[in-house]
């Protein structure tokens, strides 16, 4: 029998590094789709809580403790990000593995947002975006989940199927922004 | 164009797309007649000035949003999520 040999999303494209920005490839050993039943988000929170260590986000909002990070990712509907969800959580919603179905990149450095704010419409300023906020919304022309890690850093998530042209949207942004800083340093 | 999410915030119209009029909340019963469906498909008005319409935030919270707005200026007046309007399941 075939024996499949498991890649990351990102495998052969990542780590790179141009100007004051890194571009990683993040790889969770689980993402966990949570969509709480009618009435059951105060339960879910708190077996989220007393499961992971971290309660169900508001909108736009995510938490982190330890290596896991649970995140607001739309309308009823947050993401587990790291530890593999306990079972008790199928009481009070619907739980949904997509660990393989999403490309996790981070992007960290001085001109970070410069390099995001050339591919998303979202306001990405730090007093507007701050650390912990998350928002669903696009990266050129592909939906994402961005997620301001730190001050100059940023999670993204984008469909594993489109992993390659993000990295390559990412790339040429990433260019554009050192390429400017480059001109505006030389004398 | 920019619209204001009851979740996701001030968006660019790129994130959204339509579905029609709010005649779409009204959806007629089975056996209404051939003059309520008729009504219910295809005869809307073409209003210059507000008018209430169905958006989909397909690329933020996937929600269903009913967005007025005033089509001579392009001024969004209200957002409001349309499960709030039609009684729709809330986790909270």
């Amino acid at each position: 029998m075939a024996r499949l040999i498991a890649k990351s999303a990102a495998s052969g494209l990542l780590p790179i590094e141009i100007g004051t920005v890194t571009l990683t490839e993040e790889t969770p050993a689980a993402i966990t789709a949570l969509m709480p039943f009618a009435g059951k988000l105060r339960a879910l929170s708190a077996a989220l809580k007393a499961a992971h260590g971290v309660p169900f986000p508001g909108p736009n909002r995510s938490s982190a403790k330890g290596g896991t990070r649970v995140c607001w990712s739309g309308l009823d509907q947050a993401f587990l990000i790291g530890d593999p969800a306990q079972a008790d959580l199928a009481d009070h919603a619907a739980v949904v593995d997509q660990t393989d179905a999403w490309a996790v990149l981070h992007l960290e450095g001085k001109d970070a947002a410069e390099v995001l704010a050339r591919l998303t419409p979202i306001n990405l300023g730090r007093e507007h975006f701050k650390r912990g906020h998350a928002a669903r919304s696009l990266i050129g022309h592909m939906t994402a989940l961005i997620i301001r890690t730190g001050a100059q850093g940023f999670t993204i998530l984008i469909f594993r199927s489109m992993a390659a042209t993000a990295i390559h949207e990412l790339d040429v942004a990433m260019r554009g922004v050192a390429a400017r800083a480059a001109v505006q340093s030389s004398p | 164009m920019r619209i204001t999410c009851p979740l996701c915030g001030d968006r660019d119209s790129r994130e959204f797309s339509i579905r029609g009029h709010e005649t779409y909340l009204d959806r007629p019963a089975p056996d209404a007649g051939e003059a309520a469906w008729d009504n219910y498909l295809h005869l809307r008005d073409n209003p210059a000035g507000e008018t209430a319409e169905l958006w989909y935030h397909g690329a933020g919270c996937a929600a269903w949003l009913r967005v007025r707005r005033n089509t001579l200026t392009h001024e969004v007046l209200k957002v409001d999520l349309v499960r709030d309007l039609t009684g729709g399941d809330h986790a909270d």
